[in-house]
């Protein structure tokens, strides 16, 4: 990784050679996850807190088991319980984490550009757990690590992401990181779900279902929320189930016979993705979640380096 | 005579002058052909004497957001950036919806006694856009505009009401376009940077459309209409085709020079409503300025204080100022290169913006009015917010080398600005 890389807050930002070396890296972390006795003395006094400003299980529990994995002393802050609640702007708070000595910090934010609000005024380094509709590069360098192992090349393959386009930051990232490393992409949902401006994000538009399923190595389907029926982007879940859920029916129907299903999880069952499907030999949900880890591990090392390197010195 | 500007370059294209001369001032009036000494003396020589120049559209945010600017500070920035004459928008707590306040800011600016200060009253009681404020009694406290600024008149029924019933005076109805079911949670211009960011788009049909109903209410009530902030191709090209004598229009600097491509940096400067735009949008505005489709320049000086602006994208506020860049950032930006004539320059911020709101300035002439800027066009400086008079901080152009520093600035005869001084009259 760039030697000077402080932060990392998006896939946007990395090059190609970075995010390979972020995907080898975690390959050696995974190592330490399959031992025994799974700790590496790594991060052994550095300091990372994890400040979460809108509610995620599966990314903070990733993140705080990959900082004790590696021996790093790690606090959580929610929302709920900072002094956010009193009034306090998110740069004091951030700042006065930073007086403590905290040399990373993790954050999750409802806005676009949080991390990097922060990262700008900031000694610590900044690591997006997430940005409103904007980016989750972890989830999509997770993603990758995920496709490159089961296929031993990212390159060339053929990847639908399907669902709630215009309000994900997963596609977002995974979009710009299947860009960097040469797959190819094909978006698939509704036209209201879909932004009317691609540009930035090299794909194809589908909104047929069934014609997407056909000739992918992987399909990649995004969680919908109920909210999105309120807000008149769907009619009815019940309308999305019945054009857009992915059923066992419709996978051996249309799909390949070796396509591998990915989700980023927490999965609706029965809305995107049908029981049967998110349990068959099909699905890759699960791995998703075990590399999440060792990427984190991966991504929190090598931007710890510069310090621990210094240090040793 | 009071005071004799020597040698300046006498410069009002609404009157075609364009000459070196002296121009002595009395009773806060120009004076020609005089042989009477003066009292005072300023050596203009290498200076452009413009006329005044006139903001339709600013917050002075007092009363009741001091914190941001006050009627004092707002004044120091006017003069600063060469104007003497700023109508202020009625976004005030309480807002401009009663004489009282509307007095409160005539009678405070009069005391202060820097640059001439202008009540806008509201369309609307407490700017709701539902009943009518009592724009008799706004009007004789001295409002010469009505808007519900920051709120667009949405109630169509009530728009076409204000726009009849202000005809008992002739002042324009000021609307700020915006059909907010369709930007309702927008942060910046919907397009290609709002998809990239993930940021809840404002699309610019939002504002596009609203120029159409309020033109074509206007046409039908013959009601004097004036549209905020224009920033799209599609307001222009409904204001090309329907425009009529009782229609204008105003543009700011900033939707003149900068696109939707700023919000990648995520400063909160950057936004500001309308939103920034695209590339497309900025060339129809700066060629609509040229063709005078669009009448006026108009700052939108908004400020707000660094705490409210160092903040989340999302939960900073809308709003930028501009009243001590606008001149300089256009000259620099758009005369310079060649992209607008001197002469539509200074019309658009003087002489048009002036007579939008009735008011008798905008032209160097004898007998007129003595509301004059000189300013030194070949004059270097760099924007510097710890230069700014202003209260506030957050402007667009911070880091700009620009051309064009306002040495003097003379109010009703007296001067109030001397190279970077203020001077009360």
């Amino acid at each position: 990784m760039n030697p000077n890389r402080k932060d990392l807050l998006g896939i946007q930002d990395l090059s190609k050679e970075e995010i390979g070396e972020i995907l080898t890296t975690a390959e050696s972390m995974e190592e330490i996850l399959k031992r025994p006795i799974k700790k590496a003395p790594t991060l052994r006094g550095i300091t990372i807190a994890n400040l979460f400003f809108e509610p995620s299980t599966r990314t903070l529990n990733s993140f705080a088991l990959a900082e004790k994995r590696l021996s790093a002393d790690s606090i959580n802050l929610s929302a709920s319980s900072s002094s956010v609640l009193k009034g306090e702007t998110l740069l004091d708070t951030a700042k006065n984490i930073e007086a403590m000595e905290v040399d990373i910090i993790v954050i999750r934010h409802s806005t676009p550009g949080a991390p990097h609000f922060l990262a700008n005024r900031l000694d610590a380094s900044v690591v997006n757990a997430g940005d409103g509709c904007h980016e989750h590069p972890t989830q999509a360098l997770l993603d990758l690590m995920t496709i490159k192992k089961k296929f031993s090349k990212i390159k060339d393959l053929e990847v639908a992401i399907i669902g709630d386009i215009k309000h994900s930051r997963v596609a977002r990232s995974l979009i710009l990181g299947l860009n960097k490393m040469g797959a190819k992409v094909t978006v698939c949902g509704p036209p209201t779900l879909i932004p009317q401006w691609m540009d930035p994000f090299e794909s194809k538009v589908e909104y047929n279902f069934e014609e997407v399923l056909k000739g992918k190595n992987i399909l990649y389907l995004l969680r919908i929320q109920k909210e999105r029926q309120k807000e008149s982007f769907l009619p009815s879940i019940r309308e999305y189930i019945k054009s857009y859920c992915l059923t066992y029916e419709k996978l051996k129907k249309f799909a390949s016979p070796d396509v591998v299903i990915m989700h980023p999880g927490p999965i609706n069952r029965g809305v995107e993705i049908e029981s049967r499907v998110a349990d068959s030999e099909y699905s890759l949900i699960l791995n998703q979640v075990i590399t999440g880890v060792a990427i984190r591990m991966s991504i929190l090392y090598l931007l710890s380096k510069r310090k621990i390197d210094g240090f040793n010195d | 005579m009071d005071l004799t500007i020597k040698q300046p370059h006498l410069f009002d294209p609404a009157n075609g002058v364009d000459e070196i001369g002296d121009l002595h001032i009395k009773d806060g009036r120009v004076v020609t052909n005089s042989s009477a000494s003066s009292e005072k003396e300023i050596d203009a020589r290498g200076l452009y004497l413009l006329p005044g120049l006139v903001d339709i559209h600013s917050h002075f945010r007092e009363p009741g957001m001091e914190d941001a600017e006050t009627l004092e500070t707002g004044s120091m920035a006017a003069l600063k950036g060469g104007y003497t004459a700023v109508a202020v928008m009625p976004n005030t707590n309480p807002p401009i919806d009663n004489e009282g306040v509307a007095k409160f800011i005539k009678e405070k600016s009069e005391e202060i006694g820097l640059c001439r200060v202008f009540p806008i009253g509201t369309i609307t009681k407490g700017r709701k856009g539902k009943e009518l404020s009592e724009m008799i009694h706004l009007y004789e406290a001295g409002c010469v505009g009505f808007s519900d600024d920051g709120n667009c008149v949405e109630d169509s029924s009530v728009m076409r009401n204000a726009l009849e019933y202000s005809q008992l005076f002739d002042v324009p109805i000021i609307d700020h376009p915006e059909d907010t079911t369709l930007s309702r949670n927008g942060q910046m211009n919907e397009g290609v940077v709002s998809t990239e960011l993930g940021f809840k788009g404002i699309p610019d049909v939002s504002e596009s459309s609203m120029v159409a109903r309020d033109i074509l209410l206007s046409r039908f009530t013959k009601g004097r209409l004036h549209l905020a902030h224009i920033s799209t191709e599609d307001s222009v090209h409904y204001l090309k085709d329907w425009k009529t004598d009782r229609i204008t229009a105003e543009v700011t600097p900033h939707h003149l020079l900068l696109t939707e491509d700023e919000v990648k940096t995520f400063d909160t400067n950057t936004k500001m409503k309308p939103p920034l735009r695209k590339k497309s949008d900025l060339e129809v505005l700066q060629k609509a300025l040229k063709e005078g489709i669009i009448d006026a320049v108009a700052t939108d000086h908004a400020p707000h204080p660094d705490y409210m602006k160092e903040q989340e994208y999302t939960i900073a506020p809308f709003g930028v100022i501009g009243l001590e860049t606008a001149f300089s950032v256009l000259y620099t930006n758009l005369v310079i290169s060649g992209k607008l004539s001197l002469a539509q320059l200074v019309k658009s911020m003087s002489f048009q913006p002036a007579r939008i709101l009735n008011l008798p300035f905008g032209e160097v002439r004898d007998g007129g009015i003595a509301d004059f800027t000189l300013i030194d066009l070949d004059g270097e400086w760099k924007v510097d917010p710890s230069n700014f008079a202003s209260k506030s901080k957050n402007s667009s152009f911070i880091g700009w080398e620009l051309k064009g520093i306002v040495t003097y600035t003379i109010v009703n005869g007296n001067l109030t600005f001397r190279e970077g001084e203020f001077l009360k009259s």
